[in-house]
């Protein structure tokens, strides 16, 4: 291995090896800091805890309907894009600039200008029908939380794929005209096998950055009606109730469901990424 | 060009004849709340005074409070002086965080400070930190609305009669709810309410023996009753609103009765941003016939973290903001109904502020509070809305997130006492207290 | 005839893709009108909102209250400062995973991008207490060399895809041709990985820029950045919606900007390997 890689590895090594360090440590801020070695209890308490396994789950439904919508959509908006259309740079700017935007400053914007069940825009619009505005963020908590979060992603997801769609060989796309290949088959056959790859990327990508959420959650709903991730439920055994021992068992809970996810989405598109 | 370096010479001079050694610039975290930015916008009378110069840094408060612990436990020393409350001043100050707030001068005359205050700012009788501004809670309510329902307030009125109250005060189609009240998960926000409003019911956190009370007749009839109340009268989607949202919602005429914090009184009537500013009567926080009213005791409160280089310039500071003179700077500018209240006896016997209609119940609902007497069976802990234990605010964050669930209909009142119950041992035992 | 398009056709996608677009943009939009009326007005119902009177006196609140520039040039400094840092250090690792791979390469690669998903909180005191003691806290350095050690995976994986996407029988060329290792990087894989490269530091310049967990927990009054700013206006006593559009836009609008003005870089370059 080059020194340079070595190098390299051992800056990634230095959070991981102090946050394995402290997660066998009772190290409590307020009551006087270290105190002593205390074993596995960190990692039994952090797992017995009521919060964990709904945690989990959460974590897994957010980044997988995200996943899924962005993807979704991104397709469907990247074969718009690549179509010829009238002002198209302006088109792709205003689609891509949600990507801009500070995720805590996207959370209080939706929070507050949209979901809001008295002022928000929503209950405006919903009252302008006579219906009765919908308790966002409290009786909708998580397709709330999976859409303001797939809002920020899906310029990220329509930009990479339109980049593969549009280094696709126009010459493939005739031939299969020529065939006399249907528009739906057209994309079956020939665009969605040379977006695999891309795909792959996105997935990949996504899922590094939307396991480790948190100011979106925090703006919005702070933990409560079922959004609780395993990133929150950590933020809130160090910083709300104190305890880095215990934060610290659940940080190496986190890379060992990161990891996992990692295998299983390797196992699952990653032969995309060798080709 | 020498002119000018000149008068500096000789303003500096000045200072330093007037006892300033030379100018620090301190460093002042605190909380978004408007009487802290009135303060930032006044510091210019601070620095003329005595030549320190503030930076100020002005967060939320959730973020304001994991900032200021993370700085204190680990002695970072980023700060000069810290906007705390009265949950963390006698925990920090046991553990010899905060400088010692015993010595400040004659003039500033600590002992005007009001007893509630000064009390839960202190520990073994030592202050840590200066009230800013104190409150407690209390009814606001629209006199309008109540002589339309043929009732009338009494002046320390019982829960059933607020929710007899708040049932014929309601009006859905006229977009009127008869009461509102704080379901927000949180442990200052929903928590703090619905703690103060259990003491009234005979209910509280924890036994002598530190074990959760969850699963006591106390708490069920508590959060029964809300839930029934807020059913019948409350607004929609009450288990997301905090102070904000119903200090909107009662400005905007929505509400019959709002119980909170004292110091919403100046913003419902005030014409500006009220709608309903000249209609607000004001009660006590009602109570259960049981000795123990439901409403709380908070102070934002001024306090130097241990180890400061600036202590003499902090001191400095905190005396001027937290003086009468500071009171009557306000008074000069924006009229003695936006003056910090709660924190000086003196304010209440002033003439000039007895005119404010709110003045009287606010200091009554104050000293009607008692942190160290706040349960009806005994307790092993200090606070009303809270217990002065490291361990509380994240316990009750996650117990009134399992409330508001229950608020929201997402599961039943029984099953958030049960998981509230489980998670609460667990958590305290985690910290060695059973 | 068999790619061209009648302008009917097009008509009808310009339509859509036009109308898709602004739904997308809505939010942005609509702080930014927010932003443009007083706080009254600020709640009142969509209509009333558009037909009530313009000014711009929420920004001239949001900045007499906080220091807009002082923050502005603190997140400029750390997003910039932390990405070409980031750079420095990637390029030469990136460099010999691409062009000397061993069989661990892409283990270690995933491995590096895993670490990226630990959550920050869990380290927070670690890295506090660390940086009171190199007396770095509340300094911009500090934040540099933070934001880069977190964006870092990235920036390798990134680097690394596009300095593989160099075919390799082009250093051999310039190898028999005798170009020392140091005159290979200048002349022979500089200017091939250079739309890599600015993509690589376009697309970190906007993580970094965002970023809102350390550069809130590491700072006080001197170093904080415009995440900094944006927290004195959430959630205060009280709604202030004009407020806080006002903030939020001063808050992302140079971001965007930079974003708009480098979009067709960012596009072309933002491939992670995706296109071969």
């Amino acid at each position: 291995m080059a020194p340079a890689v070595v190098l390299l590895l051992g800056w990634m090594l230095v959070p991981l090896v102090m946050t394995l360090y402290f997660s066998f440590k009772k190290y409590l801020p307020l009551r006087g800091g270290d105190l002593g070695w205390v074993g596995f209890e960190n990692y039994v308490r952090f797992v017995s805890s009521s919060s964990f396994w709904p945690a989990v789950a959460t974590t897994l439904i957010i980044v997988g309907g995200v996943l899924v919508i962005t993807v979704l959509l991104g397709i469907a908006l990247a074969l718009l894009l690549d179509q010829p259309i009238w002002g198209q740079g302006v088109v792709r700017i205003l689609v891509i600039a949600p990507f801009f935007v500070m995720p805590t400053v996207s959370g209080l914007v939706w929070k507050n200008m949209f979901m809001d069940p008295v002022n928000g825009f929503f209950a405006h619009l919903w009252r302008v029908f006579g219906a009765e505005p919908i308790q966002w963020l409290s009786h909708a908590s998580m397709p709330s939380l999976v859409m303001i979060i797939s809002w920020q992603w899906l310029p990220f997801a329509t930009l990479i794929l339109l980049t593969a769609i549009q280094s696709l060989d126009n010459e493939q796309l005739e031939a299969a005209e020529m065939d006399g290949a249907r528009p739906l088959s057209r994309f079956w056959f020939v665009i969605l096998p040379h977006l695999a790859r891309a795909i792959t990327v996105v997935i990949l990508i996504q899922t590094i950055f939307l396991l480790s959420i948190f100011a979106e959650i925090f703006v919005t709903t702070a933990g409560a009606f079922g959004t609780k991730t395993l990133t929150y439920l950590i933020f809130q055994r160090v910083l709300e109730s104190q305890n880095v021992g215990l934060g610290s068992a659940g940080g190496v809970y986190a890379i060992i469901l990161a990891n996992i996810v990692a295998v299983f989405l390797l196992r699952v598109v990653g032969k995309n990424l060798d080709a | 060009m020498h002119f000018r370096k000149l008068v500096c010479t000789a303003a500096a001079a000045t200072l330093m004849a007037s006892g300033v050694a030379h100018a620090e610039t301190l460093t002042i975290a605190t909380v978004n709340n408007g009487d802290m930015i009135r303060m930032q916008g006044l510091t210019d009378d601070f620095t003329a005074k005595t030549g320190h110069n503030v930076e100020w840094v002005t967060l939320e408060e959730n973020v304001l409070r994991q900032r200021v612990t993370t700085d204190i436990t680990t002695k970072g020393g980023a700060f000069d002086i810290m906007t705390i409350g009265m949950y963390e001043t006698p925990i920090w100050g046991k553990n010899g965080w905060l400088v010692p707030l015993d010595d400040l001068s004659a003039d500033y005359n600590a002992g005007d400070i009001l007893p509630a205050m000064a009390g839960g700012l202190s520990h073994d009788g030592t202050l840590y930190a200066a009230p800013f501004y104190g409150e407690s809670s209390m009814i606001m309510y629209r006199t309008d609305l109540m002589a339309k329902a043929g009732l009338e307030m009494p002046a320390a009125p019982s829960w059933n009669f607020i929710a007899k109250a708040a049932r014929e005060m309601t009006d859905r189609d006229n977009d009127i709810n008869g009461i509102c009240l704080r379901g927000k998960a949180g442990w200052g926000e929903g928590g703090a309410f619905i703690t103060a409003m259990s003491n009234s019911f005979g209910a509280r956190w924890f036994d002598e023996g530190w074990n959760a009370q969850f699963d006591t007749r106390e708490w069920s009839d508590t959060l029964n009753f809300f839930v029934n109340m807020m059913t019948d009268s409350g607004p929609a989607g009450y288990a997301t609103n905090g102070f904000n949202e119903n200090l909107s919602l009662f400005q905007q005429g929505k509400c019959g009765m709002w119980i909170d914090a004292t110091v919403a009184a100046s913003f419902v009537t005030n014409p500006k941003d009220s709608t309903v500013a000249d209609k607000v009567g004001f009660a006590l926080a009602p109570d259960n016939g049981m000795g123990v009213r439901s409403n709380w005791l908070w102070a934002w409160a001024l306090a130097i973290p241990a180890g400061t280089q600036k202590e003499a310039a902090a001191k400095q500071f905190i005396e001027w903001a937290t003086s009468n003179g500071y009171i009557e700077l306000v008074a000069s500018k924006e009229g003695w109904a936006n003056v910090p209240p709660g924190a000086r006896t003196s304010l209440y016997q002033n003439a000039n502020y007895k005119d404010i209609p709110f003045a009287k119940m606010t200091l009554d609902s104050i000293l009607s509070a008692d942190p160290n007497n706040s349960t009806v069976d005994p307790s092993p802990y200090v606070g009303i809305q809270f217990a002065a234990i490291p361990e509380f605010a994240g316990i009750a964050t996650e117990v009134s997130q399992e409330f508001s669930a229950a608020y929201a209909g997402q599961q039943s009142v029984e099953e958030a006492l049960a998981k509230a119950q489980a998670l609460t041992n667990d958590a305290m035992e985690a910290a060695g207290y059973r | 005839m068999a790619r061209a398009v009648t302008t009917r056709r097009k008509a009808v996608t310009s339509v859509i893709a036009w109308t898709v677009a602004t739904l997308i943009f809505f939010p942005i939009l609509w702080i930014f009108v927010l932003s443009l009326k007083t706080e009254g007005d600020a709640i009142k119902t969509p209509l009333e909102i558009l037909g009530s009177t313009w000014t711009l006196e929420s920004y001239a609140v949001v900045q007499e209250r906080s220091d807009y520039f002082k923050h502005f040039t603190n997140s400029v400094i750390v997003a910039v400062g932390s990405t070409l840092l980031g750079i420095l250090v990637a390029v030469p690792a990136a460099w010999s995973m691409a062009f000397v791979p061993s069989k661990r390469t892409r283990g270690i690669l995933m491995w590096m991008l895993s670490t990226k998903m630990l959550p920050a909180v869990g380290v927070l005191y670690p890295i506090y207490l660390l940086f009171i003691e190199l007396g770095i806290l509340d300094s911009r350095i500090g934040l540099v060399i933070v934001l880069m050690l977190i964006n870092l995976p990235i920036i390798v994986w990134m680097l690394y895809t596009y300095f593989r996407e160099i075919p390799a029988e082009i250093l051999e060329a310039a190898r028999m041709d005798g170009a020392g290792m140091r005159s290979e990087l200048l002349y022979v894989l500089t200017p091939m990985a250079i739309p890599g490269i600015a993509s690589t530091i376009l697309l970190n310049v906007i993580l970094a820029w965002n970023e809102a967990f350390w550069t809130l927990n590491l700072t006080a009054a001197k170093a904080a950045p415009l995440t900094a700013f944006i927290a004195s206006y959430s959630s205060p006593e009280g709604l202030f919606y004009a407020k806080l559009s006002a903030a939020s836009v001063m808050a992302i609008a140079p971001i965007l900007v930079m974003g708009w003005f480098s979009q067709k870089q960012l596009v072309r370059g933002l491939t992670f390997g995706a296109v071969k």
